[in-house]
């Protein structure tokens, strides 16, 4: 009874807060990308043990793969895409829309097989070896789509802009993200639950004793990491929509701004746990926007010392703070002769 | 397309363009190969993996820019930006990386990737983000009736690494402390209970360590250009070389930083210079993939 109390004044406050703050619709739209990209690194890094530093690889390639699924539609890319063009190339109403939709399906559905075939390379590597790669993987993705005349090289592409009123499409992108968020926590937390959840902790707790326990970890590897790259891709494609504008190094394959947050994020909030993100993400972004309005010029070091800091200090995050405080609060019991004995 | 054709056919036509990008690799493969050196001794003795180590390159290369700049004759600046470096290296050492060497390696690979965006930064912020180089004024040299033109500075930066690479190696067979540090990549709790204060020898190597990347920066400054942002890509080009390689393999670091100079000077060459980073990053796959499929092998005669 409490569960569904907390649950349906969270979904209030999640339907309300674009009204109650009307001047930070795009800030919010923001925070939930974060959630979503901090939750669905935590599915591989957190629950599976294998930290990747390129999972901004799909946010990119969704990016993309749903702008060029709404250009392709309607008009030649070639033609869109070449910085000489000067007749307009407009979208109907109908026409947009139906690039949204099919656009950000396609992106995530095209990252879910992409990170399959990239897993099966990627996958025999181990520890700082994965993370090194999959990093290798995004820096040179980036590269070569910036030097890819046919989706517009380093210029970018420019999509057409929300048809009507701005301040409805505002709302129209915070609700595309929060809705993917939220349909993305109750995937995590049914997903948890389930055969699946605990076969992807065994890999983490012990790959080797998995394996022989008889779980085919790569079929359970590539699995969690197309999923996770399926939400990453949608969510990328959304951010395309609302960006408008946006071009490879520093948006698309963004590797040290959003591509390292989402680590950051998982390792404030908790790893390896369901809320762990959500509330690193939430409390990330906030210090974030702190330190971009008061520490101008400076935002990026104090952002790389709070990575430091994190790592070295703190990396148990605010989720392993709290079980280590308050165990029973998670229906951990603490016997007292073991308290007795940490104490002494 | 068919420019990347022409491009492969002129190496054909002219074999005399292969020897040019050949000379040309070797030169700039001579100082990845100092930073990969680094590298690897960070990685063998305390398990570290250094992902700042390419922006220790960039910033030994503006504290010789900066002497340059203040009327210092350019060459000072290698033994100032090794000085210089070998501090920052330590005060670096004393606040981040001494409390990830007990940890899980992603957590000094993390950690050490904040402390490359906190230097990127500084260094833009001090700097601005201007392409650098410091310009010597020596001449060139023409072989093959011009075709192969080799910049006495750049024989100069070559023959400063090799160098430095020799003086390192000495020190690391003949030394006390180069003793010490080889105990210590053996097994660190034989070399505690020997004797040897092994918090001092990683405080000592990770200083050596950024020294020499420093003093490469000084001469990457002379040779070519450096940006606050760089750093990524040396530090790329170090996992490559080192991984490549494999740890505590001297020679095996010489090759391999002579090879990816060869192979991005060539990719340059056939693809376009829009491609030489993106090169650098796929070289690392490569590498990744050739290593795991001899793993593969390996794993087979175990079924």
């Amino acid at each position: 009874m409490r569960k569904i109390l907390f649950y349906s004044a969270l979904l209030l406050v999640i339907l309300a807060s674009p009204f109650l703050f009307p001047d930070f619709r795009t800030q919010l739209a923001t925070l939930w990308l974060m959630i979503i990209v901090s939750l669905t690194w935590d599915m591989t890094g957190g629950q599976m043990g294998y930290n990747s530093l390129g999972n901004i690889f799909f946010y990119g390639t969704g990016m993309y793969v749903a702008a060029l699924i709404t250009i392709g539609m309607v008009h030649p890319v070639g033609e869109y895409t070449d910085a000489s063009r000067s007749e307009l190339m407009l979208f109907t109403d109908g026409q947009y829309f139906t690039g949204v939709l099919v656009g950000c399906l396609g992106a995530g559905l095209f990252c879910a097989v992409s990170a399959a075939i990239l897993g099966y390379v990627t996958f025999g590597l181990r520890g700082p070896y994965f993370a090194i790669g999959t990093l290798g993987i995004a820096i040179a993705a980036g590269e070569l789509v910036s030097n890819w005349d046919w989706v517009g090289g380093g210029q970018g592409i420019q999509l057409p802009v929300y048809p009507g009123n701005l301040d409805i499409g505002k709302l129209f992108f915070y609700f595309l993200f929060a809705g993917t968020g939220v349909a993305l926590f109750i995937f995590c937390k049914w997903l948890y639950g389930t055969r699946f959840g605990a076969a992807v902790n065994a890999i983490r707790d012990d790959e080797e004793k998995a394996e022989a326990m008889g779980i085919h970890t790569l079929r359970y590897k590539l699995t969690a990491w197309a999923l996770s790259a399926f939400f990453v891709g949608v969510a990328g494609g959304i951010s395309a929509f609302q960006l408008i504008h946006f071009e490879p190094l520093e948006t698309a394959y963004q590797t040290i701004n959003l591509g390292i947050f989402m680590v950051v994020c998982v390792l404030l909030g908790g790893k390896g746990t369901l809320w762990g993100p959500v509330i690193g993400a939430i409390a990330f972004h906030v210090i974030k926007e702190v330190t971009w309005n008061y520490l101008l010029g400076w935002q990026w070091v104090a952002l790389g010392a709070l990575i430091v800091v994190t790592v070295v200090y703190f990396q148990d995050g605010i989720m392993g703070w709290l079980v280590h405080k308050r165990p029973e609060w998670f229906g951990i019991r603490v016997e007292k002769k073991d308290v007795g004995e940490e104490a002494a | 397309m068919d420019q990347i054709l022409g491009n492969i056919s002129l190496l054909f036509q002219f074999p005399v363009v292969n020897l040019k990008i050949v000379v040309d690799g070797l030169m700039i493969g001579a100082i990845f190969a100092l930073s990969a050196y680094g590298l690897a001794l960070v990685w063998g003795v305390m398990n570290v993996k250094n992902l700042a180590q390419g922006d220790f390159v960039i910033a030994g290369g503006y504290v010789a820019w900066w002497l340059a700049k203040k009327g210092m004759p350019p060459l000072l600046g290698v033994p100032v930006a090794f000085v210089v470096m070998w501090g920052l290296g330590w005060i670096a050492y004393k606040l981040v990386i001494a409390r990830v060497i007990e940890r899980d390696l992603f957590t000094s690979l993390l950690a050490t990737f904040g402390l490359a965006i906190i230097m990127a930064q500084m260094l833009n912020l001090l700097f601005g983000s201007d392409t650098q180089s410091i310009q010597l004024q020596y001449d060139t040299l023409y072989l093959f009736d011009g075709f192969v033109d080799i910049p006495i500075a750049k024989l100069l930066g070559v023959l400063m690494a090799a160098a430095l690479a020799a003086g390192v190696v000495l020190f690391m067979k003949n030394s006390r402390m180069g003793q010490a540090i080889r105990a210590t990549a053996q097994d660190a709790r034989a070399a505690r209970v020997l004797g040897i204060d092994t918090e001092k020898v990683y405080s000592f190597t990770f200083s050596l360590n950024a020294a020499i990347c420093g003093a490469a920066g000084a001469i990457i400054v002379m040779v070519w250009v450096i940006q606050p942002f760089y750093g990524i890509t040396h530090s790329v080009r170090s996992f490559v070389i080192v991984t490549a390689a494999g740890l505590g393999n001297l020679p095996g670091v010489i090759a391999a930083g002579l090879g990816i100079g060869i192979a991005e000077q060539y990719g340059a060459h056939i693809f376009g210079i829009g491609y030489q980073q993106a090169i650098a990053v796929l070289l690392l796959l490569l590498v990744l993939v050739f290593r795991l499929i001899q793993q593969r092998r390996m794993r087979q005669s175990l079924k």
